[in-house]
């Protein structure tokens, strides 16, 4: 392998909102970091570089630095997003990092999406609701291939949480399921192995804390780093609650 | 001293640790689950390409069985594998997929009629059957005699580690995110449980159960440049091995994949070829046939890896900032293939190169990728020589894959494992020998040690810094126990990361910020991974013979006389600067496949003496038994339906009633 030979990049810089809540002494406050761009950095890079260099405890959270776990949500210049797979070429200069909104704080820019998106599934019961075990030795149930497909269209959620931190109704309503949730029981109302019907779905979604505290702004819509179809989704679940009501 | 019981804890969020406590749960046990991070976020998750079990439903499957996917497996492992856990995972594979759709994975389906797919690249028309019509499909992976890689478009690891997640949850067994084992609390040859570090306090609690099962995934992180999630560190395997008692299998057994991107590293699946995807140089020659003219792209991992790097070793490698690479070239297979079944793929070329891998080449290189190497156990999952310690997933050397893995067999391991080892762990659980006769004398003695060695690093004023330390360790680890490997090479690097695990007993961290403090991880998680490091490479030193994943240069013949035998690496002294490093023998007599040529390059390995005898006797064997009856032919060769649970002997039913 040979060394890398770089060309002389940008000057970037970069502002991180800092607070560690585990030391009493602490409080939020932009701390600024300057780096010298190269040809490939992303967010990943930059953070770990900004650790190794001038932040020892800097606390962030990056699993695959892949696009693929969801661990890495953040609001990068205003926006939610994925910041493992956020090369900086594409943003200016002046970056500004902050932890999503929202959720527990655990530290700079990493939060709790792991006990909100648990508590979520709890309550809609995000899983196959079947009256018998299938045989594991038989031949399985057929589907049709289209339908899987569609399935795991919707499937694709990787509970990133960047649709709650976009999210007005999820400002105002802590226990409101957000995008996230509502794609969930599209997913699974959708998926003939889950006999439950839509007046069970009612029980779970069918208030403000569900599909009618959604105000379809769609800023979910407009941030989820899978582009889940969440406007159709959402327009589609609420329409068919509607019915139910 | 903050204390937990609980009958099984299991270590490790990923698809093997889930399935493994949502068995005893299912079984009437209680049981908690530690990850460092959500469990849906394990690194299973990233898993793209599929997951093997012989459906046989697809038209190119037809005629698969446990035998043929048996034989792939084995000939994969270089024949360093356990055949009769072969034979057990390859038996519960079809039922782990068929559980699977139960709890709603989306494997894609078979469509009856007509359909393109590229092969060897060209196109050829595939007509499946109506009798197959919307049961599940599989896709083509290399080193495989079928089509058998099921699979839901590329998102395959997601879909499964999303379902368990979920299944977990509608069981109710709580899983404590953000919690580290530090060290296992053992006593006599048993284990006890585990010191367990919180990344969000900093605050130490000790885990008591009746068993604890390591599912911590595989150690890549050693490596400088791997495929893995940043958090595949190996520190779930180095706690095993730390106890001094529990055995470490294989070490040096470690895959590279053959198509990462290049600088990132990140992977671009097997399945890009087994679509049809093809490799070129800097010339845009399709190099592979010329090498291997039978399998092409499609050879096992270790050969097409190994064949990459000598292609760039003859110049012929495309050069850039980042060293050489080849080209995947995924855009014969068309637009609407490469957008709808490789999109994964097609996120990471669009977020990481720029490009859409449907008009241009991607840029790779093998990378490492898998840890065959792991905490030896029995069939049943424990570890050989520490009681009510168990182990599962890419963290076990359980051993079905030996020397090389084959592509979709590691998530099929994990939640075939976990199914079978659950049900082994539960009937342990079920005996009063498990009971926990503990004093507490002895888990705050375990629990001291862990603070006082944090504390050191903390105030002990050590003067070494991780992170160089550390930068080294992977580039020796990349450098000089990588793809090709030489007895010089491996001496330089034994004796320099063993300087660097010295150095590593005087680490001090800058920062003392109250809370999980990053800088601290760093420092104590070193030490684990370079008594890794050093298992691996002492492995790879001593094993003077070619075979799988671990290739010698100076001894490039597989040697079945000398070394058909497993490595076994322990480490019974803390402050050893080696650990000690004995074999298992692999017996030829219990063999059912003896081994053979595994059908790569010419013929060429040194043969063990009682293989011809056990050929011959297999032959006898088969003479007494109907030539029609596979099973019956299997049983008389390797019986291995009694090491099963009772749950899982039937039979699986296919499409075709004579398969
Ligand atoms: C990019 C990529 C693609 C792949 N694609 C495929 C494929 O298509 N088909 C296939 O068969 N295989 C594939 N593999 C391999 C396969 O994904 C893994 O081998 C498998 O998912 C490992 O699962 P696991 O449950 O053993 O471990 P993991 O999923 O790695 O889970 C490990 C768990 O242990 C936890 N943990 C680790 N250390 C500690 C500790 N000290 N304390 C507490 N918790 C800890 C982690 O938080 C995590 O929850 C792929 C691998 C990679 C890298
Ligand atoms: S819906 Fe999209 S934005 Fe929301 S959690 Fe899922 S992947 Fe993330
Ligand atoms: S459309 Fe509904 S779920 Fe999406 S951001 Fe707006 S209120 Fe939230
Ligand atoms: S680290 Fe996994 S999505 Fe960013």
């Amino acid at each position: 392998m040979k060394t890398e030979t770089r060309a002389p990049g940008r000057a970037l810089t970069i502002k991180v909102l800092r607070h560690n809540p585990a030391d009493p002494d602490s409080q939020p406050q932009w701390a600024s970091f300057e780096l010298e761009e190269y040809e490939g950095m992303t967010l990943f890079i930059a953070l770990n570089e900004i650790r190794d260099r001038f932040a020892p405890d800097l606390q962030y959270d990056f699993v695959c630095r892949a696009g693929i776990c969801g661990s890495c949500g953040m609001v990068v210049n205003g926006r939610p997003g994925l910041a493992c797979r956020t090369l900086t070429s594409t943003l200016p200069a002046e970056i500004t990092l902050a932890p999503l909104p929202l959720f527990k704080l655990i530290g700079d820019l990493s939060v709790d999406t792991g006990e909100w998106m648990r508590g979520m599934s709890e309550r809609l019961e995000t899983w196959v609701h079947e009256q018998t075990t299938p045989d594991i030795h038989a031949l399985e149930e057929r589907m049709e291939p289209e339908l899987a497909e569609e399935i795991y269209e919707l499937d694709r959620c990787i509970e990133c949480g960047c649709c709650i931190a976009a999210c007005g109704t999820a400002r105002m309503r802590e226990d409101f399921v957000g995008a996230v949730g509502l794609n969930k029981i599209a997913r699974f109302r959708l998926d003939p192995r889950d006999q439950r019907t839509d007046a069970d779905f009612y029980q779970v979604i069918g208030d403000d804390n569900g599909v009618f505290g959604c105000m379809s702004l769609l800023g979910c819509h407009d941030v989820c780093p899978k582009d889940l179809p969440l406007q159709t989704q959402i327009a589609f679940i609420r329409r068919k609650m509607v019915t139910v009501s | 001293m903050k204390i937990v019981y609980t009958d099984v804890l299991v270590i490790g969020g990923g698809l093997a640790g889930l399935r493994t406590a949502v068995g005893v749960k299912q079984r009437g046990f209680d049981t908690i689950v530690l990850s460092l991070v959500p469990a849906k976020r394990s690194h299973s998750a990233a898993a793209q390409g599929g997951m093997q079990a012989s459906l046989g439903h697809s038209s190119m499957g037809s005629g698969d069985n446990e035998d043929v996917h048996f034989e792939d497996t084995v000939k994969g492992s270089d024949w360093g594998a356990d055949q009769r856990v072969a034979r057990m995972f390859t038996h519960v594979a079809p039922k782990a997929i068929r559980e699977l759709a139960g709890w709603g994975v989306p494997w894609n389906r078979v469509k009856q009629g007509e359909r393109e797919a590229v092969i060897n690249a060209e196109r050829v028309v595939i007509t499946e059957s109506e009798s197959a019509h919307g049961l599940i499909t599989a896709r083509d992976f290399g080193g495989t005699k079928k089509w058998r890689t099921c699979y839901t478009s590329d998102g395959t690891g997601h879909a499964m580690l999303f379902a368990l997640g979920d299944q977990t949850i509608a069981n109710g067994i709580p899983v404590m995110e953000r919690m580290e084992a530090l060290a296992l609390i053992h006593e006599s040859g048993r284990c006890y449980g585990a010191v367990v570090r919180s990344l969000v306090t900093g605050e130490l609690t000790a885990f008591l159960a009746r068993a604890t099962t390591i599912a911590t995934g595989g150690y890549g992180r050693i490596y400088k440049v791997s495929t893995n999630a940043v958090i595949c560190e190996g520190t779930g395997t180095a706690i095993a091995l730390e106890t001094g008692v529990a055995e470490l299998g294989n070490m040096e057994a470690v895959q590279f994949h053959p198509t990462a991107i290049v600088p990132a590293g990140i992977l671009t699946t097997e399945g890009c070829r087994g679509d049809g995807g093809i490799l070129r140089d800097v010339n845009g020659h399709r190099f592979m046939p010329d090498y291997e003219p039978e399998k092409r792209e499609l050879a096992s991992r270790d050969v097409v890896s190994r064949r990459m790097t000598e292609h760039m070793r003859k110049g012929l490698g495309v050069k850039s900032p980042y060293g050489d690479h080849l080209w995947l070239d995924i855009s014969v297979l068309g637009k609407d293939h490469v957008h709808k079944n490789l999109r994964e793929v097609t996120d990471i070329c669009r977020y990481f190169l720029g490009i859409d891998p449907a008009n241009d080449w991607i840029p790779v290189r093998p990378t490492q990728h898998y840890s065959m190497g792991g905490i030896r156990t029995d069939h049943r999952g424990e570890s050989t020589t520490l009681k009510g310690l168990f182990a599962c997933g890419e963290a076990a050397c359980w051993d079905m894959h030996g020397f090389n893995r084959l592509g979709g067999n590691s998530v099929a391991e994990t939640v075939v494992a976990g199914m079978i080892v659950s049900e082994f762990i539960a009937d342990y659980c079920a005996d009063s020998a498990s009971d926990i006769n503990v004093s507490t004398g002895l888990v705050r003695e375990f629990v001291e040690r862990e603070q006082a060695g944090l504390d050191r690093l903390v105030s002990g004023g050590g003067r070494e810094q991780a992170g160089p330390i550390r930068q080294r360790m992977e580039e020796i680890m990349i450098d000089q126990v990588g793809i090709f490997r030489t007895g010089e090479e491996l001496d330089r690097a034994v004796d320099e990361l063993e300087d660097l695990l010295a150095r590593s007993r005087n680490l001090g961290v800058r920062s003392s910020a109250p809370g999980p403090n990053p800088e601290l991880v760093a420092a104590y998680r070193l030490p684990k991974m370079l008594k890794l490091a050093l298992c691996a490479a002492l492995g790879a030193r001593e094993r003077t013979e070619s075979r799988g994943a671990h290739f010698r240069e100076d001894f490039p013949q597989r040697n079945d006389r000398d070394w058909l035998n497993r490595s076994i690496t322990t480490w019974p002294e803390a402050g050893a600067s080696l650990p000690n490093l004995g074999y298992e023998t692999i017996a030829v007599a219990d063999m059912e496949l003896p081994p053979g040529f595994r059908g790569y390059g010419t013929r060429n390995y040194i043969d063990h003496p009682d293989s011809a005898e056990r050929d011959a006797r297999i032959e006898k064997i088969l003479e007494t038994v109907d030539p029609d009856d596979r099973h019956a032919r299997q049983a008389a060769l390797m019986p291995f339906d009694h090491l099963l649970p009772e749950k899982y002997r039937p039979r699986n039913q296919r499409l075709e009633a004579t398969a």
